[in-house]
């Protein structure tokens, strides 16, 4: 009697355990704040449709460091949300990532962002969300009174900008001060450009160090750059406004009485900056967006952002199931409802957008024939967040542009270990 | 009663052991570290130390340190010994002394958002939100980029923050030992004709040399390490660089602990001939008692 009632708890624990284990998913991910909050909503809907229980690892802005140990350790969790595609591919070529190809709802969603989450033809990461770069801000009201139109290309462009110099005002607001991280916002400029002047595959081969920072492509686009930002007249402020101005601060220089500027180049999140300052700005009514103009026909209209992927490192039902989930329309719909990103399912009801210039946004990115990474991101810290940014600040304060891309060679020859 | 020889070792043992822990070990460590790549996987000879000696930001980072140990210590030795000396015959001293040494309670990264706001910059005909631009306009003059304009006017920018904060210190030390001096000495030279700057040249300052000595030292061994106010308002953008701040980049931005470790070695190997001098000076004190 005593024996068969031992063999039955440890039949029923053995029933429970297996069932915990079969039903539960672990997902490493960088958030925190409100944006892991939104995740929780978002899982929330998964658990209560499957029943499976998915454990949230909140490993935080560490992730990139902490990822690759876990890995090497044997010890990856089921899902993480990816740093971004250059650690994608390297676990990847490790073996460690899960082919996603099967994955239903990846149908849905734009071949340009299938190619950066692939490594040799297979689907190793897919995105549940994107900003997009690739825009300018202008002031609606302010355009319309000067009789501006919208630019669509970069002579067109240019022109404009001497015409609202000719007209007395300042063309651009730009804003390159973030503390610690100055430099960055210029170099979303740089990199814009390159891929307009130069092309995805050279834009790629210039993030990976395949060309150096010397390269005649690498200095074209930093001379159009500087076309713009070392300008006479040009820039609010110009060249140590540029300097000092809070790249946060610079967009509301727009909505001064009169307009300190036109146009400001940023990306989509740059609107919870311009409401935080102007709380009474209307979207689309004060202000609107346009996309960055093409440069060289051959390349289009390409686009620059940064993306939230997902990779599944253990291939269990319950990990494929949750990654399923995340790349549906569903889920990405209360993500970006929550946090105003732009979806990358294009079956997504636009109408989740809490306006309609993230709509806009959102629709732009659905329609992108080529989509970039933000290469400053994916390039070695040494460079990509070293002196890439302090190389804008220097080339616009004045210093020689190929003393600035022999220093940025220098330092990359170092990092990228060759 | 004769003590037994391992008594001693008793009592300083536990401090001697936590020394070893936290100070001595982690310094070997680092030295060890320095040798190595930027993982600390291999060893790579004096290659970090190459670097740390021909970098060209590295070199702009050892030029705006000695920058630094110049003008920051003899501003905040000088101005200190200036107030100390003088306030001591204004009837408002404790107020004025309080307002002077206030600085000393702010956090340096505070301080270094504070003046960051100073400093702040926006184009000419546009409202000025910069103190020093206010002031510089409404006197009629163009707004300056004062964090921009390299390499002396945004060096001295924020030295000025660090002179702001620590001639309080300097201040209140000198002030103590200035109140030590027996006030008959004074009162002596008086008699005797002697003028009030031949009081001080003579009489004060012979007096205050050791504390001055230490002040001085105390300052300088402070200045070789000054991190926060450039990184918070600089960074080290536009030719501000310090070595701390550059040991800061390489340790945390980069991930390069060989680097780091090579740079914290070398700002450890400046500051101990100060120690040395401080050590040695307290010894004489000793001696003489």
């Amino acid at each position: 009697m005593r024996r068969g009632l031992l063999s039955l708890t440890i039949l029923a624990m053995l029933v429970v355990s297996v069932g915990v284990l079969a039903q539960e998913v672990s997902i490493a991910v960088v958030w925190s704040g409100t944006e892991l909050q939104a995740f929780k909503d978002t899982i929330a809907v998964f658990e209560s449709n499957t029943g499976i229980d998915v454990v949230i690892d909140e490993v935080g802005r560490d992730l990139p460091t902490v990822l690759p140990v876990r890995v090497a350790a044997g010890n990856p969790p089921d899902l993480a949300a990816l740093p971004n595609p250059g650690q994608m591919k390297e676990f990847a070529d490790q073996g460690a990532l899960v082919a996603l190809d099967g994955l239903e709802n990846l149908a849905d969603h734009p071949q340009a962002f299938l190619d950066l989450g692939s490594v040799d033809g297979s689907v190793y990461g897919f995105f549940i969300s994107a900003d997009l770069k690739s825009l300018v801000w202008y002031n609606t009201k302010a355009f319309a009174a000067a009789g501006y139109e919208i630019p669509t290309s970069w002579p067109a462009l240019i022109a404009l900008s001497n015409q609202i110099v000719a007209d007395g005002g300042t063309p651009w607001a730009i804003g390159l001060e973030s503390g610690a991280a100055s430099g960055w916002a210029g170099t979303d400029w740089i990199e814009d450009i390159m891929l307009r002047t130069a092309g995805p595959d050279l834009y790629d081969q210039w993030v990976n160090h395949e060309i150096a920072w010397t390269h005649p492509a690498v200095k074209k686009a930093w001379e159009y750059f500087g076309q713009i930002v070392n300008a006479s007249g040009y820039v609010y402020g110009g060249a140590v406004g540029a300097l000092t101005i809070n790249f946060g601060d610079s967009p509301s220089i727009m909505f001064d009485d009169p307009p300190g500027a036109y146009m400001h180049r940023q990306a989509t999140f740059i609107q919870s900056f311009i409401l935080n300052a102007d709380p009474d700005l209307i979207p689309v009514e004060d202000y609107n967006i346009f996309v960055f103009p093409p440069i060289s026909p051959v390349f289009g209209t390409p686009l620059l952002g940064a993306g939230d992927l997902i990779g599944v490192f253990n291939n269990t039902p319950e990990a494929m199931a949750l990654a399923d989930y995340l790349a549906s329309a569903e889920a990405q719909a209360i993500w970006c409802a929550a946090l105003g990103k732009l979806a990358i399912n294009t079956t997504v009801d636009p109408s989740i957008y809490p306006d309609a210039i993230t709509a806009q946004a959102a629709g732009m990115l659905a329609d992108a024939s080529t989509f970039r990474f933000d290469g400053s991101d994916l390039m070695p810290a040494a460079v990509g967040s070293g002196t890439f940014w302090t190389g804008v600040l220097d080339y616009i304060s004045g210093i020689p542009l190929d003393t600035v891309l022999e220093a940025i060679e220098a330092s990359a020859v170092d990092a990228y270990g060759e | 009663m004769r003590t037994r020889r391992w008594v001693p070792w008793l009592y300083a043992g536990p401090a001697i052991l936590l020394l070893i822990f936290f100070l001595v070990f982690p310094s070997v460590e680092t030295a060890r570290l320095s040798f190595m790549d930027r993982g600390g996987d291999s060893y790579v000879g004096f290659q970090n130390y190459i670097y740390a000696f021909t970098n060209s930001t590295m070199l702009t980072a050892f030029r705006n340190n000695a920058i630094w140990v110049v003008v920051f210590t003899v501003f905040t030795v000088s101005l200190g010994l200036l107030f100390a000396v003088l306030l001591d015959r204004v009837r408002y001293e404790k107020i004025i002394k309080s307002i002077v040494f206030i600085p000393m309670a702010i956090s340096m990264v505070g301080a270094g958002t504070i003046w960051k706001f100073v400093y702040a910059y926006r184009p000419a005909g546009a409202s000025q939100i910069g103190l020093l631009n206010a002031i510089v306009v409404g006197l009629g003059g163009q707004p300056i980029g004062w964090l921009i304009e390299r390499p002396w006017v945004n060096n001295f920018c924020l030295i000025a923050v660090g002179i702001w904060m620590w001639t309080g210190f300097c201040m209140v030390v000198l002030s103590a030992a200035y109140k030590n001096i027996p006030r008959q000495l004074m009162e002596a030279a008086r008699i005797d004709g002697a003028n009030e700057w031949q009081i001080f040249r003579r009489v004060i300052l012979p007096l205050l040399k050791p504390t001055i000595a230490v002040v001085t030292t105390t300052m300088i061994v402070f200045v070789l390490k000054i991190f926060d106010i450039v990184y918070v308002m600089t960074n080290g953008n536009f030719s501000t660089e310090v070595l701390a701040n550059r040991m800061y980049k390489e340790q945390y931005a980069f991930a390069n602990y060989g680097r780091a470790s090579a740079i914290a070695v070398i700002i450890l190997l400046l500051i101990i001939p100060m120690m040395v001098v401080n050590i040695r000076r307290f010894k004489q004190q000793e001696a003489i008692r």
